[in-house]
C-alpha cells in the first residue's frame, strides 16, 4: 500500500498538504496503524481528512497517544472536527441490534492544533481556517 | 464429593456476585477544562463526607491527576446510595504551555503542560477501563458543541455507561441551560451552580436515581 507523501522537502511547493483518506483504505487497518498514520501526517504539518472517521474507542486512543506526543515548542496537539450527533439518529435498542450505529460514517478533519482553527460548527457544517503555521 | 464441590463453587460464585453488586459504583466526573469538575466534586464530597477532593483554580488544568473519593454516602428519601466519585482532569486534544505563562514562569508552565497531557491520558484510561457511570460537566456559559464534548459523549455512549449532563455555572449571566439541552437531547441535563450550591437537591436526587 503506498504511503501518503510528505511535502516537507525543500523542493515542495509552499502550501498545506491535504490527505483525503478513503474508508476503503482505513478498513483493513488496526487501530494503532490508523492512529500512527494520522499523527505522522499531522506531525508533518498535513491536514488529514478521513472519509469515514474513527470509532469512539479509536477516538479515545487517538487522544491518549496525542497527549503522549505533545512536546513544548514542537507539537501542541491536534485539532479534530466531526459533525455532532444528529437528533434524528436511530439510537434505539432495535437500531443498535440492527447495527445502525455501525454504519454511522462521519467525515473527520484532523490537523496540527497550531495550524487549524474551527470558525463554526453545527450539525451540518464545519468551517475551519487552515494556516501555513 | 463432586456434587458437593459443585454446590460449594456455585454458592461461592453467587456470594461473589452479591458482594460485587454491593461495591460502590465509581462515577467519573468528566468534561472539558474549567467546566467546574473539581468544584462539583468538592461540593459533593463536602456535603456528604466533610472533606474536599482537590484544589480549585481558574487556571486550566489545575487537576492533573484523577482523584477518587471513596464511599460517598448520599441519602435520599430514607435510602442511602454509596458511590466513589472520581474527579478527572479536563479532556482536550491540545495543550500549549504558553497558555499558562501569564500565570507562572516558563519552567513551571512547561511542567504544568506536561502533567496536563499525562492527566488527560489518565482520564481517558479511566473512562475506558474503570468507571461505572459518568457525570459530564459543562460550563453553561460556553458553547457546548465542541469536538471534545461530541467525542467524549460518543465514547461514553459506546460503552453503554449511564450518563448525566450537568449544566454548571448557572450563576453566570451568560448561562444557557437550553443550549446544552439542545446540543445533547438524548441525555438528561441538570442545571446547577456547584460554586454557589444552587439546585443541589435535584443533583443528588438524580445521582441517586441514575447511579444508585
Amino acid at each position: 500500500m503506498p504511503k501518503a507523501t510528505n511535502a516537507d522537502d525543500s523542493d515542495a511547493p509552499d502550501g498545506v498538504q491535504i490527505d483525503l483518506i478513503s474508508g476503503e483504505r482505513m478498513a483493513g487497518m488496526a487501530t494503532m496503524e490508523k492512529i500512527r498514520m494520522i499523527l505522522d501526517g499531522v506531525h508533518d504539518g498535513n491536514i488529514v481528512i478521513l472519509e469515514e472517521g474513527l470509532t469512539p474507542d479509536e477516538e479515545s486512543r487517538l487522544i491518549e497517544v496525542t497527549m503522549a506526543e505533545i512536546s513544548p515548542d514542537e507539537f501542541n496537539g491536534i485539532e479534530i472536527e466531526t459533525y455532532p450527533k444528529s437528533e434524528t439518529r436511530d439510537s434505539s435498542l432495535l437500531g443498535r441490534i440492527m447495527g445502525s450505529d455501525e454504519t454511522e460514517a462521519k467525515l473527520t478533519v484532523i490537523g496540527p492544533a497550531n495550524q487549524i482553527e474551527t470558525l463554526h460548527k453545527d450539525e451540518t457544517l464545519i468551517s475551519a481556517l487552515v494556516s501555513r503555521n | 464429593m463432586g456434587l458437593f464441590t459443585e454446590l460449594k463453587d456455585s454458592i461461592s460464585r453467587a456470594t461473589d456476585r452479591l458482594f460485587s453488586e454491593q461495591e460502590p459504583k465509581r462515577i467519573g466526573i468528566y468534561g472539558p477544562p474549567n467546566a467546574g469538575k473539581t468544584t462539583l466534586a468538592n461540593r459533593i464530597a463536602r456535603d456528604w463526607t466533610g472533606d474536599a477532593v482537590g484544589a480549585e483554580s481558574h487556571v486550566p488544568h489545575e487537576t492533573r491527576r484523577a482523584r477518587r473519593k471513596e464511599n460517598v454516602e448520599i441519602e435520599r428519601d430514607g435510602k442511602t446510595v454509596t458511590i466513589d466519585i472520581v474527579d478527572t482532569p479536563g479532556v482536550t486534544t491540545k495543550v500549549d504551555y504558553e497558555e499558562f505563562t501569564d500565570e507562572m514562569d516558563e519552567e513551571d508552565a512547561i511542567r504544568r503542560s506536561r502533567e496536563a497531557t499525562e492527566g488527560v491520558a489518565e482520564a481517558m484510561h479511566w473512562l475506558r477501563e474503570d468507571v461505572d457511570g459518568v457525570i459530564y460537566v459543562l460550563d453553561s456559559a460556553e458553547d457546548p458543541i465542541t469536538q471534545v464534548n461530541t467525542m467524549l459523549i460518543g465514547i461514553v455512549e459506546s460503552r453503554d455507561l449511564p450518563v448525566l449532563i450537568f449544566a454548571n455555572k448557572t450563576d453566570l449571566e451568560e448561562s444557557s441551560v437550553k443550549r446544552i439541552e439542545d446540543a445533547f437531547p438524548q441525555h438528561k441535563t441538570i442545571p446547577l451552580s456547584a460554586k454557589e450550591g444552587d439546585n443541589m437537591d435535584e443533583v443528588y436526587d438524580n445521582i441517586a436515581e441514575y447511579f444508585g
